[in-house]
């Protein structure tokens, strides 16, 4: 496996530290005086999410990782696997519970979502930013209240719940930030 | 393709205010300035500063090397009876790249001759004032602030004992090294954040395996390298010596540099034989310092990023 050294290390190469797949996040040059230089470099472990700092000697030598980020299309899954294809050639990817973790809760067929692969298989799974999804359950809608900017919970069709206006009701489709979770708007009927 | 400079025209023309400035600032103090050569024959021995190589040329007949700092060459004038001499010169370290470091940038040095290192900081202060404004400044010796901060004793705690604080507050990549890597380790990543609360503030009297090209003498039952940093607000503007006069023990310096770069598997330097042979004949008792212009210049414009300060940063040039 190839390496990297210290001053080649850059924000988004991923590396292997103690056995785990990890980011790096920033990487800054420390050299007091007339002394030694060292790397101080921010990683985060891409299996646990840990995001932390290591100093390294300048030029050390560090073990690069077999990870990727791929366009992948969400399919099915089974209750025990999400599987996930590459358009391109039909691949199926399954991803267990740990790697897909909360993204579950936005994952709807045939979206495309960025998935990390390690060794060949998803270590993690990044929803798109934006998924529009069914509501199937929320308090009965206040028709022409637009206005009054109250707010109700409603369940999505995968589970999700997100707080909506007051105005929507069962069955509608809206449009959901999966990095906040935060609902904002009603999406236009297919 | 990006042509356009990584500084503003505001911060190019606050360097020509600068550089104006420290002229005026030398010749009010009757400083001499000189202008000394870029390409040395010799580089620098020091195991932490690599020199960049210029290794083709019919004017070649060896390697040459970008000077690291016109420490040398400044010496040699000063042995040659120049008397007080300042220089605003380029130097280049090679794989020294990041928020405060570009493998060229310039350096403000200056000797002067019967100073001890307490006269020169107390000038460099001086100088600070007259480019940042007038500020309050504090000196603390190494030795203080290693038992202020992390309640140990550079000089006299064992490696374990450096090893040990260094790995129980730090995650480090490495668990041996020799007492000046701990030392590195934990100036750089435990004191230094502590500067940053300081202000204007002179570290001296390092410890004598720190001393680069320092006089060393006994005090307080160590051996005590007549050194200082400067910092401001944690971060090291200029680095300063009572300079070693002892043709002798500079050589036995250069040879114990040489050394630890055969261990450290790293090229050795052919030794500067010209400074040698000026120091044999003479160098003044005297004290030098070199300060980052490129940083007094972020300091000056409120940049935290070195290429904000420069025309063109190591990726444009």
């Amino acid at each position: 496996m190839a390496n990297y050294s210290t001053n080649e290390l850059r924000a988004g190469l991923k590396v292997m530290l103690d056995g785990d797949p990890c980011s790096i996040l920033t990487n800054e040059l420390v050299k007091p005086g007339k002394g030694q230089a060292f790397a101080r470099v921010k990683l985060r472990n891409l299996k646990s999410g840990r995001v932390w700092e290591r100093t390294f000697k300048s030029g050390e030598s560090i073990e690069r990782a077999d990870v990727m980020d791929r366009d992948l299309e969400y399919s099915y899954t089974d209750g025990e696997f999400w599987y996930f294809m590459d358009p391109d050639n039909y691949e199926q990817y399954p991803a267990d519970a740990n790697a897909v973790g909360d993204t579950h809760l936005w994952l709807k067929e045939q979206d495309r979502c960025e998935v990390t692969l390690y060794n060949g298989s998803p270590l993690s799974v990044t929803p798109p930013n934006f998924v529009e999804l069914e509501i199937t359950e929320t308090d009965p809608g206040l028709k022409g209240d637009t206005a009054s900017g109250g707010s109700k919970p409603a369940t999505l069709s995968t589970g999700a719940v997100v707080r909506v206006p007051l105005f929507l009701s069962q069955g509608e489709i809206i449009r959901v930030d999966t990095r906040s979770g935060d609902y904002v708007s009603r999406a236009s009927k297919s | 393709m990006n042509w356009r400079p990584t500084a503003s025209i505001a911060e190019i023309k606050a360097r020509a205010q600068l550089l104006a400035g420290l002229r005026a600032f030398f010749s009010e103090r009757d400083v001499l300035e000189v202008d000394t050569p870029l390409l040395c024959s010799a580089g620098v021995t020091d195991p932490a500063i690599e020199p960049l190589v210029v290794d083709r040329g019919v004017s070649l007949q060896r390697s040459r090397f970008l000077q690291t700092s016109p420490e040398y060459a400044m010496k040699r004038l000063l042995a040659a009876g120049s008397g007080p001499i300042y220089q605003i010169a380029k130097a280049f370290r090679d794989g020294e790249v990041g928020s405060r470091h570009n493998p060229e940038f310039t350096l403000l040095e200056w000797y002067r001759p019967q100073y001890d290192h307490h006269q020169l900081m107390a000038e460099l202060a001086e100088l600070v004032c007259h480019v940042l404004g007038e500020r309050r400044w504090q000196k603390v010796s190494y030795r203080e602030l290693f038992s202020a901060q992390l309640a140990l004793d550079p000089f006299t705690a064992s490696i374990e004992q450096l090893r040990e604080t260094a790995m129980n507050r730090l995650d480090l990549s490495f668990s041996t090294g020799d007492r000046d890597l701990w030392l590195d380790v934990l100036m750089s990543h435990l004191i230094e954040p502590q500067l940053a609360k300081m202000g204007m503030c002179f570290v001296y009297d390092y410890p004598a395996s720190q001393a680069a090209l320092s006089r060393v003498v006994r005090a307080e039952g160590v051996d005590v390298g007549q050194r200082f940093e400067l910092y401001i607000d944690g971060m090291e503007l200029a680095n300063g010596y009572c300079e070693l006069t002892d043709a002798a023990e500079q050589e036995r310096r250069f040879l114990a540099d040489n050394d630890k770069r055969r261990h450290q598997g790293l090229a050795e330097k052919p030794l500067d034989n010209n400074l040698l042979a000026a120091m044999s004949h003479g160098l003044p008792r005297c004290s030098g310092v070199a300060v980052g212009i490129d940083r007094l210049l972020m300091l000056l414009t409120g940049n935290t990023h070195i290429r904000d300060v420069l025309a063109f940063d190591w990726q444009r040039c």
